[in-house]
């Protein structure tokens, strides 16, 4: 027999405790992280002529659409600004939560093949997915600013930047976190049991609806403000919009909720994810 | 401190059998509620050997139940065992690719496995580019890979393609530069399963090299998997022989393969068949007709194969010629050989043997028959096929040239004259 003292490097065990969520080891796959962005970011083009282009193909039909129907014929109110710049300011920022809700919610049954054969933390997949979906992301801000510029500089558009655009960066990281924490929820909640998926996809337009995507949070009815406000996106968008356009009707605590709502759904996600990543091969 | 470097304790690993559906849930919710009161699952009671061709009584298998061993540091350990005997799922055990039922698996520094090849190389990424990203997954540094990247290209001799995306690789190449990648990983302790199946003799000869350097000479530990029993033979100085879910032998490499052969031979396929025939001769009786199956239970191709038939006869007669004639199971007739003239009198009860040489007939099932010619035109008596019989491979010492099974129904070995 073995002596208890032997200094094992690996123990592998039936069961772990669902606090122990191996930060550590995550930490040191990190170049990981890079060369599945790296993979992410370069296999979607290749063989493709126009490349990242095709980025600017949706949101620009998106904004086309949203102008045309929620602006001239339903007459929503978009807070006093230019309708592109509103819808483009709702949907890069909403694009960017959706893109990475939707592929991190799928991570076990996409990465299935790698996953089957090789053992990496597998919080890797949808980390790399948060990460990579930026890229996109940074083409579509750079649309938005490129419009924003050209508003000021070629109309009188009522259009301010802020000091709340210094916020921006962790704008970016909370609306990630949202998506990594809700997504990995599902992923979790998805591989033996496939009902959820179903919602998946109608699920995510009903949540467009109740963020202030294609409205104002100024524009929501007082008696259902509440509802709107608890939504940890709202603040999220209307701090950007304060930040890039001059309009939004948020403060500093709404944020604090928006980010302590975050926190938890995301220590969440990790537990139901850490509990299911061990044997997910089995059921999935 | 011992030199053990992987200990594997009472490891067992269930799977639920059939369709996730409703039934599931309630199953699962039940065994929840068991361990959130500290008991046991009661599902874990359940369960049957894993057997692939029999029905069981309940919908959970033991893939794998009760494996103990130890490996020790530098050790080349060969898993062999049928298909479904537990040998993959202990190897995704090992690799972490999910998680055991019950039991421990201890271990000291990195486990590297080679579960099938080519683990996440993306088809669309260049040659290169997935070095990198195989690399990775498998746990190297970037700085490692781009240290070894000339060596591992040079080693996988796809150095022409290698900006080239993968996807335009034939196979070959494609297992050549993920084994490349893998042979240099560097791990503590490598899991190597069936990349000999693919690639060409020089390949294999290389890989096999390599996984021979990585443990003598670097110390390394290999545990090596593989149907092919050249191979482990050559390369494994230990080796588990897994039998439904449990380690039957842990031990001597060639006792392990006899085993191994010998079990899988058996079932049905030696016939020793005692003549109770409708004959359509009167003269003779078919009394046995019988194989000599060595006592191992193996019949291979290194051995000589008697078989013998014994006929009683009834009549006198003055000369004949008893014919063995010899088939493939796919019916492909290999020779025919017969006694010389024998003369019998009325009640003798004779026993002919017939000595097929060794190194004649290669890996394969043979089936035989025989029958009887007198006055050298007219066949009196023509059997059924009474004797069917398998023949293996021996593994042969110093015999590294290739580690696939030799083809052909001949296992003759032919002088080579090199000048």
């Amino acid at each position: 027999m073995i002596s208890e003292q032997e200094n094992w490097s690996l123990v592998i065990e039936p069961r772990e405790k669902w606090w122990n969520f191996r930060l550590k080891e995550i930490w040191s796959y990190r170049e990981l992280v890079l060369i599945f962005v790296r993979r992410d970011i370069v296999a979607v083009y290749k063989q493709t002529i126009l490349g990242p282009l095709w980025f600017f193909l949706a949101p620009i039909f998106t904004v086309v659409a949203y102008n045309f129907v929620f602006g001239s014929i339903a007459k929503m109110s978009t807070d006093g600004i230019p309708g592109p710049v509103f819808y483009l300011s709702g949907t890069t920022l909403w694009g960017y939560f959706s893109t990475c809700f939707t592929a991190t919610s799928n991570t076990f049954t996409d990465n299935a093949a790698i996953f089957g054969k090789v053992y990496f933390p597998r919080m890797i997949a949808p980390i790399s997915t948060v990460i990579s979906t930026l890229f996109k992301f940074g083409v579509q801000l750079i649309m938005f600013f490129c419009l924003i510029a050209y508003y000021m500089l070629f109309t009188d558009a009522n259009l301010e930047i802020t000091k709340w655009a210094w916020l921006f960066p962790l704008l970016v990281v909370m609306m990630g976190g949202l998506a990594l924490g809700v997504g990995i929820i599902l992923s979790a909640l998805t591989t033996k049991y496939r009902d959820l998926k179903n919602f998946i996809g109608f699920g995510v337009t009903l949540l467009m609806y109740v963020s202030p995507v294609i409205y104002p949070v100024s524009a929501v009815p007082d008696s259902y403000k509440w509802f709107i406000k608890f939504n940890p996106i709202s603040p999220i968008i209307e701090a950007f919009r304060l930040g890039f356009t001059g309009v939004g009707t948020v403060d500093a605590i709404d944020l604090v909720y928006s980010g302590a709502f975050i926190s938890v759904i995301l220590l969440i996600g990790m537990m139901l994810f850490h509990r299911v990543e061990r044997t997910f091969m089995d059921t999935v | 401190m011992s030199n053990t470097i992987i200990s594997v304790e009472n490891l067992s690993k269930q799977y639920r059998l059939g369709m996730v559906g409703s039934g599931t849930l309630r199953e699962d919710v039940v065994g929840w509620w068991y361990r959130v009161r500290g008991k046991e699952d009661p599902y874990l009671k359940l369960g049957d050997k894993n057997t692939r061709d029999t029905k069981g009584s309940s919908n959970y298998v033991w893939a794998l139940k009760d494996v103990n061993f130890e490996v020790k540091q530098g050790e080349v350990l060969g898993i062999i065992g049928k298909n479904g005997a537990g040998k993959s799922t202990l190897l995704k055990l090992l690799s972490r690719v999910t998680a055991p039922t019950t039991g421990t698996i201890k271990a000291k520094g990195r486990i590297a496995s080679l579960l099938e090849v080519g683990t996440g190389f993306h088809p669309e990424l260049t040659g290169k580019e997935n070095v990198y990203l195989n690399g990775a997954i498998m746990g190297m540094r970037k700085s490692e890979i781009t240290r070894k990247m000339d060596e591992i290209i040079d080693f996988a001799g796809v150095e022409r393609y290698i900006d080239t995306p993968v996807k335009r690789y034939s196979s070959g190449m494609y297992v050549r530069l993920a084994f490349a990648v893998a042979a240099h990983l560097e791990p503590e302790i490598l899991i190597v399963d069936e990349v000999l199946a693919v690639g060409d003799a020089e390949f294999q000869k290389k890989a096999i090299g390599k996984i021979e350097d990585v443990s003598a000479g670097q110390g390394r530990t290999v545990l090596f998997v593989s149907h092919n029993m050249k191979a482990v033979s050559s390369m494994c100085s230990r080796t588990l022989l897994m039998q439904d879910g449990n380690v039957s032998f842990n031990g001597n490499t060639d006792e392990a393969i006899d085993r191994y052969l010998g079990a899988s031979a058996k079932g049905g396929d030696i016939l020793q068949h005692v003549g109770d025939f409708e004959g359509n001769n009167t003269s003779i009786e078919f009394l046995e007709t019988k194989v000599h199956v060595p006592s191992n239970g193996v019949i291979k191709t290194t051995d000589n194969i008697p078989i013998s038939v014994t006929l009683r006869f009834t009549e006198t007669i003055e000369e004949f010629h008893l014919t063995l004639h010899l088939w493939t199971a796919s019916e492909i007739r290999l020779l025919e050989s017969s006694t010389k003239a024998i003369k019998v009198q009325k009640g003798d009860v004779k026993t002919f043997t017939y000595n097929i040489p060794e190194r004649l007939l290669n890996e394969n099932q043979f089936m035989a028959k025989f029958n009887m010619v007198i006055r050298r035109s007219t066949v009196i008596f023509s059997s059924p096929i009474v004797i069917r019989f398998s023949v293996v491979e021996a593994v042969e010492e110093n015999d590294l040239l290739w580690y696939g099974k030799s083809n052909g129904i001949l296992s003759v070995k032919i002088d080579t004259v090199v000048i």
